[in-house]
């Protein structure tokens, strides 16, 4: 395997696997602080039993969140030394904040998960809400560095050198507020579904089960209300692409040729050689509609861009319609469990309603794996776009295949490993 | 007026030296995990875990705030570093992996007396592997072998001779032996069982020792595996006051041990490693990778650094009392093992 390919192979399956443990790290101690704000105000011992027992898989999540999320800070320097020592000031700002918020999160989870009987009720709920701050904190400062990448801005170039570093404006590029949005929402709606999907699974076997039934209740509306939310914020992140990426635009919609009311484009395969996109089922205009608000829009197409400054085509229109999938799959479950709601005035059981929110479970992990995909490879060839090309950032370090195999193997354990306990924890006490 | 790189290289020398003190004594619980013995074993792995437990995580952060502190404000060091020490680095980065999912493991995994002892060797190895690494890397930072382009960090490396050789193993060592110091001094306060406090006695004991013979070993191949750094600490106005300090702490550190005043011990053998780590940071001064990379040449711009450093002050305005919070609730009178035991009981059986 070429060097740059390991170097890439190797930080893809980083992020991959740490962007799993994180999602989980920011949103279940929202669904921890609702189970335990309903037990202070309702005296109802089944909120406290669930809010313990979030927190013990939570802990297993949060400590690979931890060790993960180091080995990327590590590997910034470790696989694209050159990309750091251009990028490193500019991008500081928020990941120094990123380490004040990541402080918050670990100390308070500190307290949180082994204070239940040495703090005060209040002072641990409220423990609590700060690790929910600094999860969500630290989530957003990462991927403010990670817009800048995309849309790199406080600073001018004089002789290949960036000058004129201004932290505040780079931290507050134009893609920071869509993407920290985008990633956020997601966050809460993958581990919301996630959640209610294997509650759901038990509450098929035992509907009248108050426990299940109550965590059912929590992590199905923090799920539905996300999903709802989640299209206004990818319909910002579309405008933004389309004015600031239009090559990534182009990639995820297969859009080759430059044209006026360019269609929306649902599956297709596109094809690289002869610059065409075959059998996707068009939607006339409503690219340039959903993009400008105006059926007539201009939409920029690949072939606008030479052929080595454009991502793989391919890749980010397929991730682009998993991700897109997922996300429809998830919001029509939650306008169903809604209504479901609405009509019988109370939790939505009905076994074949369990059975689909049990089927959505992985789904929100899925589109948030296609998302970044869409993210990272949508932005290839750069690392810096327009800047700085990946092939030019990477490691001297020869074999790079080797630590590449060796944290690729080391992940697969701790993942069938926290599978295998999380199975326990799930099934120990039914 | 001191310059704003200078400010930061001291935050970072600071954090450090916490860094050490805290996460420094979690990998040294992991040594005394691995080396657990007799007949209360089982009890002295147990006061480990309920030591480490809540407090490991937050502890962690230290590092990467000295990790983003070094991109951002000495970024081109920072590449350097990453180049020339990829292989310790990634070794190390292992073992904080290991180490943390291990001991996370272990507390969630079935409670079999087999599964049990499979994490705590995993946890122990890794917890000994890591700040051997760790010194490795300042070892072979403080030997004047990464041979770095001011301009854009890249390196001229064979990727091994910098850091494989006798005095960067050296230090790694000597890191690991101040672990396990700090971690068995701590331990003695965190149980009122006398026995137990005796066990750790007698580790404490063994582990100063292990910190003496360390720091000489490090000192005498210092001649020849990192001269500036020998420069600094032999040659200076402040070198013999200063080496004259650190090792009367470290002797009344061995005396208080030894006359069981374990209060007393906590807080001379962190000042001792305190010394240690201070000592290096005056004698690496001027530079942060030499012989090409100063604090000066390599520092980003003041447009940069101030922002950092607010942060930094932001940061030490939320962060010390949030610290001081838990470490008072795990820490504090109460924060004995048996309480915490009895605690996690009754949580099994009402769950």
């Amino acid at each position: 395997m070429e060097n740059l390919l390991a170097a890439r192979a190797q930080m893809a399956m980083s992020l991959a696997f740490h962007i799993i443990f994180a999602s989980i790290g920011i949103a279940m101690p929202l669904l921890m602080v609702i189970a335990e704000g309903m037990w202070l105000k309702t005296k109802d011992e089944t909120y406290l039993t669930l809010a313990k027992r979030w927190s013990k898989g939570t802990a297993i999540m949060f400590a690979v969140g931890a060790v993960s999320g180091t080995v990327l800070s590590f590997e910034l320097g470790l696989l694209w030394p050159t990309f750091m020592a251009y990028a490193g000031p500019i991008i500081g700002m928020p990941f120094s904040l990123e380490g004040l918020a990541f402080f918050i999160e670990a100390i308070f989870l500190g307290i949180y998960l082994y204070g239940w009987n040495r703090v005060p009720k209040t002072a641990h709920w409220i423990a609590g809400m700060m690790v929910l701050l600094g999860g969500m904190m630290s989530g957003i400062f990462v991927v403010t560095a990670n817009a800048w990448m995309n849309t790199p801005t406080g600073f001018t170039i004089e002789n290949g050198k960036a000058v004129n570093i201004d932290p505040v404006a780079a931290m507050l590029n134009p893609s920071s507020f869509s993407q920290a949005l985008h990633m956020t929402i997601a966050a809460f709606l993958s581990v919301g579904f996630a959640v209610a999907g294997i509650h759901a699974y038990f509450l098929r076997r035992d509907p009248q089960n108050e426990f299940h039934r109550k965590a059912f209740a929590i992590a199905l509306s923090v799920g539905a209300i996300f999903a709802l939310l989640q299209p206004i914020s990818g319909d910002i992140s579309a405008k933004r692409l389309a004015k600031h990426q239009p090559v990534k635009l182009a990639a995820m919609e297969g859009q080759w040729e430059t044209e006026r009311g360019a269609p929306l484009r649902i599956g297709g395969i596109p094809d690289e050689e002869d610059e065409v996109t075959r059998y996707a089922i068009e939607i006339p205009k409503a690219l340039s509609f959903l993009t400008h608000f105006d059926f007539n829009a201009e939409i920029k197409g690949l072939k606008e861009f030479p052929p080595e400054n454009r991502p793989p085509v391919a890749i980010v229109h397929y991730a682009f319609q998993i991700m897109v999938g997922c996300g429809i799959v998830m919001i029509i479950a939650g306008i169903i469990g809604g209504w479901l709601a609405w009509k019988h005035k109370g939790l939505p059981i009905n076994s074949w309603y369990l059975r689909f929110v049990t089927l959505c479970t992985p789904l929100g992990f899925i589109a948030i794996e296609a998302g970044w995909t869409v993210t990272e490879v949508g932005r290839q060839p750069w690392v810096i776009y327009n800047i700085m090309r990946t092939a030019d950032a990477v490691t001297p370090m020869p074999h790079l295949i080797v630590p590449f195999i060796g944290f690729t193997v080391l992940y697969i354990f701790l993942s069938i490993i926290v599978v295998i306990l999380l199975r326990r924890q799930i099934f120990l006490h039914d | 007026m001191l310059s704003y790189e200078i400010w930061i290289a001291g935050v970072m020398l600071v954090s450090l030296i916490i860094y050490m003190l805290t996460g420094g004594a979690d990998f040294g619980g992991g040594i005394w995990d691995l080396f657990a013995t007799g007949r209360r074993a089982k009890d002295q792995r147990e006061l480990i875990t309920h030591a480490l437990a809540p407090i490991w995580e937050a502890n962690h952060v230290w590092l990467i705030v000295i990790v983003v502190l070094l991109f951002v404000a000495f970024p081109v060091a920072f590449a350097a570093i990453g180049t020339a020490l990829h292989i310790p680095l990634t070794l190390m980065l292992i073992g904080i992996v290991l180490r943390g999912t291990a001991f996370v493991f272990r507390t969630y995994d079935d409670q079999s007396e087999t599964t049990h002892l499979r994490w705590s060797r995993l946890f122990a190895i890794a917890s000994i592997i890591t700040p051997i690494m760790l010194g490795v890397t300042l070892g072979a930072v403080a030997s004047g072998t990464i041979h770095a382009n001011v301009e854009t960090g890249i390196v001229e490396t064979d990727f091994i001779s910098s850091w494989f050789a006798l005095f960067p193993f050296a230090i790694g060592f000597f890191t690991l032996t101040l672990c396990a110091l700090l971690a068995a001094v701590y331990l003695t306060l965190e149980t009122d069982n006398p026995e137990l406090q005796e066990d750790f006695r007698v580790r404490a004991l063994i582990a100063a020792v292990g910190v003496g013979i360390m720091a000489g070993i490090s000192f005498l191949l210092s001649a020849e595996g990192a001269p500036s750094i020998r420069k600094g600490l032999g040659n200076s106005i402040w070198s013999l006051p200063f080496h004259l300090l650190t090792g009367a702490v470290a002797l009344c550190a061995i005396w208080a041990i030894w006359k069981r005043h374990y209060s007393l011990a906590r807080v001379l053998v962190p000042i001792q490693v305190t010394l240690v780590i201070f000592g290096w940071g005056l004698a690496q001064y001027p530079y942060i990778v030499a012989p090409n990379l100063t604090f000066s040449n390599t520092a980003a711009s003041n447009s940069v650094l101030r922002p950092v450093l607010l942060i930094v002050v932001i940061g030490v305005i939320i962060v010390v009392p949030a610290f001081w919070y838990l470490y008072a609730v795990f820490k504090g009178k109460v924060g004995k093992s048996e309480s915490i035991k009895a605690q996690d009981n009754t949580d099994t059986i009402s769950n």
